[in-house]
């Protein structure tokens, strides 16, 4: 709400606001764009994919199909997590074919100025490099913008 | 009121071909597979016009004229014949058998809204 | 729009070249029915027709060449013979190959296409091919071809007063065109006016209702060419006393006519007399406005009559069309039956969801409800079946490629077999059919270009110096059965045992028994560039063929006789959706193995398991051992539980390997409904595809051959049983 308050005080530069869902990950905040996010469901066990790397959880059944889950934090170098009734799975659309993303928490849906978002500083580690497509500071914490498509390749090279 | 055409194809594509033309410039279009069906088809669809192919199985193009012209009630109808042939001896053989004017394929949409305008009227 | 027309154009062609090659079998079979010949010249006539609508000249040129071919066939007066059957086959392939092309885009063999045609062009006599095809010719000189851009004409339209004379004859009449559609045609183009002109009606006493007698007077100010406001007339040239003449072109009159006449070379059905050439305007006759001539002369049924009297013949003669002609059918987008598939894949899963949720319900007669989710499953089964009905088709046109496949193939080795088929009404399910497409493929080209001999060393064989390959289709219990028999040599066994063992696939002093010597064919491995010709070899071997199959579900065998030939046997599921599986546990994890692999089951007790090195184990059963495969530990997964696998599943490979599967428990045994994990993981090991449980949860199904493949003591125990067969 306040970033659009801003944007009518200010002229209006560029394209419009774009709404982005964050949660968090491993204790970090991070956020995906609301276009890119088929619904989310709270966490139930999955079935787990014999042979799978570590992540990679299973699969689960949404309506009939059976999608793959990922496991953000050990995605993005991060601990494993132990998933719990708790968590989140964010189900997103990649290359077609719905793939389920766990996540500790959702957090709230912001809204973002495309002017607003820096580039990712250079850190020591490929990982977050590849995966984050930029941050943006919200209410003072940096949330990571996910780059979906580097973090989910195509479906055949999942598995090894 | 739409003018009612009778197609009489064994070509799918040439019976969707016709039904896109026809359709889109305002015919109401009703198409039989082979010669047999489309003189079955015939009382119940009381086509405007009736455009046959000639070569088709179970009853050829002369066939279905000379069956819709034998009888008295039919004798009237317009039946364009679609032939691949320019060849004059085939016009003349359906138009000997009662045809009332021929399209050749492949037609464009102008020629065969023209053909159908000067046998039925249409302004379609 | 005009690109789903053409996708259709293109499968009809599919329809129509396999009608092509239906009927030139049956005439290479000695079938010369003028209906069968009829049948192939309107095919090909058809391709002709739809490609000419779509401009595909190539194709339209060579359509019209077969054809015309054809025709002469049809006529009587061309005698089909050896060499034209032969001609007309590769035409046919030919054929199929334009149309790929022109589907697919890529090349024509310019060489062959040219030398095709010649060869067709010798059959057809003088005359014919003076009348050679123009592809595009839009009725040849007619000017109806102008009028779709006569608004954009390149010259500026100069109004011109046309006077027309149109008397019709009495056969005019006959023939369905009225003289007012063509006034009003003509009256679409400028400023018209009729004159009727009555004078030669007779008395009323003389009058003959069947002749003509009326004539009209029409003016015309149009801008549109001469060219134009003749065509409106040529229905009706030689049915009537017809003049045209422009107030600008009386010099021009005697051409114009000349030009009618080449137009409408048609002569009149009784000879009726030339368009008169002199103008008979009479300019004293009031010019009337535009008014719709009287009635034709013929009274007319009212239309109620009209349909009843119809409909009377009409009913009769559909009943007959039910008994002998073919049965109607319905074109249905197939994605429209995958999405009916699913669903019911989803209700059979929902019933046993629900039958669960109700067993667990605890209550104490449930009798009537389970009655009633009975009569629910076998309404579902009933659906089921029959959707997969609709997926179901008949393997014929499948079968009628192969042939064209079987005679390029003795083409390119110079051999002669004829491809016999069999059972080509057997339905199996779409996919099945297009997935068998490569194997089959290949098996074929094997079979000529390794199993059939060349003619003379049949000859010298004592058997007929042409091969014959039998392909044939059966339904056997459940599956299909697919069966390719050459009578060629058959597998040369020593030869193949040779190239396993310097392959490494096989110890050297390996004792194999007939039937494993034939199954080293289906090896990894086992095809070497020097025993791939250019033929069937391709770079692939009969590893990948056994991979095509066995990812359909099913199983092929090899059973061969020296000198006798080859059979190839290919069992495979009727339908790809569902099958009957055993539910099992494994690791906390449930799981699915199908059926049709495991032999038994049994529950194992620790004085069955005997110890074979390290950590192999072996399971004795009656008297046999049978190593044991940890299905945990071959999938990689470990138990948290204290549960120990403790029940067999005894299964065996298509090669008589025999392994006990270890699981932790066995459940039931269900339908279940296959959900394939492409796209959603890459090929897992051990893995076939998923499944949904009745609790909504997903299965893995097993492949039992994979974690055999994959197990070091099964590996370890079938050398082991390998060698012990040797010494």
């Amino acid at each position: 709400m306040q970033a659009e308050v801003k944007q009518t005080d200010q002229e209006v530069k560029h394209a419009e606001h774009s709404e982005f869902v964050s949660f968090t990950v491993a204790g970090q905040a991070f956020c995906l764009k609301i276009t890119q996010i088929r619904e989310i469901r709270r966490w139930s066990p999955v079935t787990i994919l014999p042979h799978a790397p570590a992540d990679v959880l299973g699969v689960m059944n949404l309506r009939g199909a059976v999608i793959p889950i990922y496991d953000l934090s050990a995605r993005f170098g991060l601990q494993q997590t132990e998933a719990s009734e708790r968590n989140v799975v964010i189900v997103v659309s990649v290359h077609g074919k719905p793939v389920g993303l766990l996540a500790e928490s959702v957090s709230e849906i912001i809204s973002i100025n495309p002017d607003d978002i820096q580039d990712t500083p250079p850190v020591d580690s490929r990982n977050t490099m590849e995966y984050i497509q930029g941050i943006i500071s919200h209410d003072d914490t940096m949330v990571r913008i996910i780059n979906l498509d580097a973090v989910i390749s195509a479906p055949e090279q999942v598995l090894p | 009121m739409k003018t009612k055409v009778l197609a009489i194809d064994d070509s799918r594509t040439i019976r969707n071909l016709l039904a896109a033309t026809l359709e889109e410039a305002g015919f109401e279009y009703h198409c039989a597979v082979d010669g047999r069906e489309g003189v079955d088809m015939y009382s119940d669809v009381d086509p405007d016009v009736v455009i046959t192919d000639i070569n088709m199985p179970n009853l050829d193009g002369f066939g279905v004229i000379e069956e819709l012209r034998g009888t008295e009630i039919n004798s009237k109808v317009p039946i364009l014949v679609l032939t691949t042939e320019s060849a004059p001896e085939l016009k003349a053989r359906a138009r000997g058998a009662g045809a009332t004017g021929w399209i050749t394929k492949p037609f464009d949409d102008a020629s065969l809204i023209f053909a159908l305008k000067r046998v039925t009227g249409a302004a379609a | 729009m005009s690109g789903s027309i053409q996708d259709t154009f293109f499968e009809e062609c599919e329809e129509l070249l396999e009608a092509t090659d239906e009927g030139l079998t049956a005439i290479e079979g000695g079938d010369h029915n003028p209906e069968v010949v009829n049948a192939i010249f309107r095919a090909v006539h058809s391709i002709k027709g739809g490609a000419g609508a779509f401009g595909l000249d190539d194709l339209v040129a060579f359509a019209h060449r077969f054809e015309t071919v054809f025709d002469e066939v049809r006529s009587n007066r061309l005698d089909l013979d050896e060499k034209l059957i032969q001609l007309l086959l590769r035409s046919s392939d030919h054929l199929s190959a334009l149309v790929e092309v022109a589907r697919d885009g890529g090349q024509v063999d310019e060489a062959h296409h040219d030398t095709l045609l010649a060869a067709l062009d010798e059959y057809i006599p003088e005359e014919e091919e003076d009348l050679s095809f123009e592809p595009m010719g839009l009725g040849g000189p007619t000017p109806v071809g102008d009028l779709g851009g006569f608004a954009a004409a390149p010259v500026v339209p100069q109004e011109e007063t046309y006077r027309i004379r149109f008397h019709p004859l009495k056969e005019m009449y006959g023939t369905g065109n009225e003289p007012f559609f063509l006034f009003q045609a003509l009256r679409d183009m400028g400023e018209l006016t009729v004159t009727l002109d009555e004078n030669e009606l007779p008395g009323f006493d003389a009058m003959d209702v069947n002749d003509s007698y009326l004539a009209w007077d029409l003016v015309l100010v149009t801008k549109e060419p001469r060219s134009v406001v003749e065509a409106v007339f040529e229905f009706v040239e030689g049915l009537c006393e017809l003049s045209i003449v422009g107030d600008h072109d009386a010099e021009a009159e005697a051409n114009a006519l000349a030009a009618l006449d080449a137009m409408f070379s048609a002569p009149p059905a009784d000879g009726a007399a030339l368009p008169d050439p002199s103008p008979e305007v009479d300019s004293g006759t009031a010019a009337a406005p535009f008014e719709p001539p009287v009635p034709a002369p013929e009274p007319e049924a009212t239309p109620a009559s009209a349909v009843e009297k119809a409909s009377a013949p009409k009913a009769e003669s559909g009943k007959q069309e039910q008994r002998g002609g073919p049965k109607p059918t319905l074109r249905v987008e197939l994605e429209r039956v995958d999405r009916l598939i699913n669903a019911v894949g989803e209700l059979i899963i929902n019933h046993s969801m629900l039958a669960q949720q109700i067993a667990n319900l605890n209550v104490a007669d449930l009798r009537d409800v389970e009655t009633e989710l009975e009569g629910f499953k076998n309404l579902a089964r009933d659906i089921q079946e029959g959707v997969m009905a609709i997926r179901a088709q008949p393997v014929k046109p499948l079968f009628q490629r192969m042939a064209r496949i079987v005679r390029e193939a003795s083409a390119a080795t110079g051999k002669t077999c004829k491809l016999v088929n069999e059972g080509e009404n057997t339905e199996v399910d779409k996919t099945v059919i297009e997935r068998l497409s490569d194997p089959l493929t290949h098996i074929l080209r094997n079979a000529v270009d390794h199993g059939i001999e060349k003619p003379e060393d049949r000859e010298a064989a004592g058997k007929p110096a042409t091969g014959e390959i039998r392909l044939s289709a059966s339904h056997r219990s459940g599956s299909v059965c697919i069966e390719i028999k050459d009578d060629g040599a058959g597998v040369n066994r020593p030869r193949v045992k040779q190239i396993a063992i310097e392959k490494g696939l096989i110890p050297e002093n390996a004792e194999l028994t007939d039937s494993e010597i034939d199954n080293l064919l289906f090896m990894p491995g086992f095809s070497t560039a020097k025993e791939i010709s250019n033929l069937s070899g391709r770079g692939v071997g009969m590893d990948v063929v056994k991979n095509a199959v066995t990812g359909l579900g099913g199983r092929i065998n090899i059973s061969s006789a020296p000198g006798k030939g080859s059979t190839f046997t290919i069992i495979l599921p009727l339908t790809l959706a569902v099958m009957d599986g055993m539910v099992v546990s494994v690791a906390d994890q449930t799981m699915v193995v199908p059926i049709t692999s495991i032999v038994e089951t049994m529950r194992g007790s620790d004085d069955m398991i005997n110890n074979l090195g390290a950590d192999g184990t072996l399971l004795s059963i009656r008297g046999n051992f049978v190593p044991i495969c940890d299905v945990a530990g071959a999938l990689g997964l470990y138990r948290e539980s204290e549960q120990q696998a403790g029940v067999y599943l005894l299964v065996e490979t298509e090669t008589g390997q025999r392994c006990a599967l270890a699981v932790d428990d066995i459940h039931d045994q269900r339908q279940v409904v296959i959900k394939s994990l492409d796209g959603v993981c890459g090929e897992i090991p051990g893995v076939a595809a998923a499944t949904i449980l009745g609790d909504g949860k997903i299965a893995m199904i097993l492949d039992p051959e994979s974690i055999i493949a994959a197990s070091p003591t099964a590996a370890a125990f079938d050398t082991e049983r390998r060698l012990s067969n040797a010494s």
